[in-house]
């Protein structure tokens, strides 16, 4: 593989970028936004997956994101006995009568020959299924609710390894990917976006009322954390004696230290994956993808099994952004549904996608970096900046009130109008897909 | 047993709320079947653009107000309406100029002015917040009700009241309205057959020397008025909040599939199924059971299919088994 200046040279600006702020702010914050950095920077390289590779729109990887992190509390949470034993076995019960119901339908839809008798027996199994389910469903969750709502009022999770949650909130993500493109892969692509919209902001509604499952919106906190704690850190003595060494505090020290540790395994993930993803686009398979992508119809004459492989391709894309959704929870250590809003997740990631470069997975990864910088960088100078402009107006008129409240919508629109810029101007991104044959 | 009864209960709330729902969901899914047949994508910018043109018309009430001009016991919004539907008009003729000319001249694929319209639900939606906030704004006034619940009773006797709200009454009454001068405008006039000969066969259309930038603009036209008319009874019903726009992207979609992508009169049946739909499965029937069974039978729980945070899963629910059943709609549309 050729050494990219170009991006290299980008790079170099971004770790540069990051060191400066290291230096002006302060080494806790530069590390905080480079851990953010590189989970949106992992969001970013699925959606590409399923962008750069593959053409499909995905306009519900909020959705995705919140399956990873819901699986990181069901994953890593202690269990609490009394909400099972007071209410799981009629949850547990309803499942399986709810699970049995779908495949009896399903099973009736496949077996029958297409006639009335079928339609109608298959909605008398959904709605006398639906209702048996609710049957045990409602007392069992009201149960699990009752015990202790302040501090649980949940079922809790396993009680295993966080990291654990990652690869299975990738696999939840993945399941409900696999879902929505089976329904609509092979229709118009149109249907793709509506649909992953639309199932994305089910399952936020979902994390944020099913209380037995994710406390909702009362949230879950104090996730298991896969790295030290800063109290631990500061009372051990080979700690105490490195942060003497090198001259810092023990306190400061310490919460550089456990975002240094998280910083590690995120990087770990991230080249992982990249690893994969490269290994991936550049095989038989990748180069199928783009064959399909670039031309569907004579891919499809080639005998390519276009819908197979767009779902495929589908599901795993989704199962990288669960993970980093998962990852997100890990670093956060809670999860709170109302954060999760379809423009810090579905559209900045888009934009990651589009102004990095789309088919390139350094490029999305860059895009990552780059735009969450920005993000996160913009808020004060956009506070800033309309202070200094609304600056000749009196300090209590109404108009410079208004103004500075609302500038932090002004980053909505900047965001928006960079995608729109990049898309029209520079579609290929700041590091474009190189063609297999240049290289 | 008391039929009468349950069936006012049922009126009051289920059949109005839902006949003006719908009239609001069918203004908004017009719209976007509008655009998909002449423009050939989805608009994930509708939902903004509504709350756009009903973020001027709120502005311009108020400004109305501010002078002490009213509209008797009709809102002021109605005043404010065609000068919002002018400045929405407006809004998205430059949006079109600036972002979707471009694609289309190019001939990119409808994915990419997918994404492009994506970018411009996040731009107007910004503008929107930045301008107006993202709160609930109020900007209804004139008489509440045409019928109250408690005239109902003492008229009827019954213990059931019906009310009738001004603002639902509108709803229904304008969209008919619209809808009617739409159907006029689409089949009668010279620009509406030339608008369905270009959603009907693009190079025909073209071959029998139409001229495609003013379908499109037309297209434009039409879509933003019936966006702001659609934003302004949803707003003077419940209330103005950008957020709850956003969110009626989904049921405007899935109206507009279960019709049929780019049949007019197919966004109109899916907007009322869609309504109905979602008030049904998320009204609670315990009272309305409780008169219709004896005594010893009436219900203790809610008897509620759905619970109300979950409405829009009813349009996603409706959008699967459309595209799983019958890709193409109930009415004929657009080839999947």
């Amino acid at each position: 593989m050729t050494i990219d200046i170009r991006a290299v040279s980008y790079f170099s600006i971004m770790a540069g970028l990051l060191i400066l702020v290291g230096f002006a702010q302060s080494w806790n914050v530069s590390l905080s936004i480079l851990n953010l950095c590189l989970i949106s920077a992992i969001m970013a390289l699925g959606v590409n997956i399923q962008w750069g590779y593959a053409g499909l729109f995905n306009a519900g990887i909020m959705g995705f994101a919140a399956l990873g992190g819901l699986a990181a509390v069901l994953v890593s949470m202690p269990a609490v006995p009394k909400a099972i034993s007071a209410g799981g076995s009629l949850i547990f019960l309803s499942f399986v009568i709810a699970a049995f119901t779908i495949a009896l339908a399903v099973f009736i839809f496949f077996k029958m020959p297409n006639s009335k008798t079928r339609t109608s027996l298959i909605i008398a199994t959904t709605v006398i299924g639906y209702f048996i389910t609710r049957y045990f469903f409602v007392p069992g969750t009201a149960a699990v609710e009752a015990v202790s709502p302040a501090s649980t009022g949940y079922m809790g999770g396993l009680g295993l390894p966080v990291v654990l949650s990652w690869l299975v909130g990738g696999i939840f993500a993945g399941a409900a990917a696999w879902l929505i493109g089976k329904i609509t892969l092979g229709l118009r692509s149109d249907y793709l976006a509506i649909a992953t919209l639309g199932i994305s902001e089910i399952i936020v509604a979902i994390i944020k009322n099913e209380d037995w499952m994710s406390r909702g919106v009362k949230n879950v906190v104090g996730l298991p954390r896969p790295v030290p704690y800063e109290i631990d850190l500061q009372k051990t003595a080979w700690f105490q004696e490195l942060a003497a060494g090198l001259g810092t505090s023990v306190v400061t020290f310490s919460s550089i230290f456990v975002k240094l540790c998280y910083a590690s395994l995120f990087a770990a993930v991230l080249l992982v994956l990249i690893w994969l993803a490269q290994r991936a686009l550049n095989s038989p398979w990748g180069r199928m993808m783009r064959a399909i992508r670039d031309n569907e119809v004579s891919a499809n004459a080639m005998g390519k099994n276009v819908t197979g492989r767009h779902l495929q391709v589908f599901v795993l894309g989704t199962v990288v952004v669960g993970i980093a959704g998962a990852m997100l929870t890990t670093l956060d250590g809670q999860l709170t549904p109302s954060s999760y809003q379809p423009l810090r997740f579905t559209f900045l990631v888009w934009v990651m996608v589009i102004v990095g470069g789309s088919g390139n997975n350094w490029g999305s990864v860059l895009g990552g970096f780059l735009v969450w910088f920005f993000w996160v960088q913009a808020e004060p100078v956009g506070l800033w900046l309309i202070d200094i402009l609304t600056s000749p107006m009196a300090e209590d008129s109404p108009l410079r009130l208004h103004l500075i409240s609302s500038a932090a919508y002004m980053r909505l629109v900047t965001m928006g109008l960079l995608l729109l810029v990049v898309l029209r101007f520079s579609p290929r991104g700041l590091l474009p897909e190189k063609s297999a044959r240049r290289q | 047993m008391d039929v009468l009864n349950a069936l006012v209960l049922f009126s009051n709330f289920v059949i109005v709320p839902a006949l003006a729902y719908g009239s609001q969901v069918a203004l908004g899914a017009l719209g976007v079947t509008l655009i998909y047949g002449i423009l050939r994508f989805s608009n994930f910018a509708h939902g903004a653009t509504m709350a756009f043109g009903t973020m001027c018309c709120v502005l311009i009430t108020w400004w109305f107000k501010s002078m002490g001009i009213s509209f008797g016991f009709l809102p002021t919004a109605l005043l404010a309406l065609p000068f919002a539907i002018i400045l929405c008009v407006g809004f998205v003729l430059l949006t079109d100029k600036f972002v979707y000319k471009f694609y289309r001249r190019a001939k990119a694929s409808p994915v990419i002015l997918v994404i492009a319209s994506v970018g411009m639900m996040f731009v107007t939606g910004g503008l929107i917040r930045f301008i107006i906030g993202p709160n609930d704004q109020q900007f209804t006034d004139g008489a509440r009700f045409i019928i109250k619940a408690r005239e109902f009773k003492t008229m009827t006797g019954l213990n059931e009241g019906l009310a009738i709200k001004t603002s639902q009454g509108l709803a229904v009454f304008v969209a008919f309205a619209v809808v009617i001068a739409l159907f006029w405008f689409l089949n009668k006039t010279r620009t509406g057959k030339s608008m369905r000969a270009y959603s009907d066969n693009e190079d025909l259309a073209l071959l029998s020397g139409i001229n495609p930038e003013r379908v499109v603009r037309v297209t434009w036209i039409l879509a933003a008025s019936l966006a702001t008319i659609g934003g302004v009874l949803y707003g003077l019903d419940k209330s103005f909040k950008p957020f709850t726009y956003d969110q009626l992207l989904l049921p405007f979609f899935a109206a507009a599939i279960l019709g049929g992508l780019g049949n007019p009169f197919g966004a109109i049946g899916g907007g009322f199924i869609v309504a109905f739909s979602e008030i049904m499965m998320t009204y609670a029937y315990k009272k309305f059971f409780a008169y219709l069974l004896p005594a010893d039978m009436a219900p203790t729980e809610l008897w509620q299919l759905f619970a109300t945070n979950y409405k829009f899963a009813v349009s996603f629910l409706i959008l699967v088994i459309v595209l799983v059943f019958m890709p193409t709609g109930l009415f004929k549309g657009k080839s999947v």
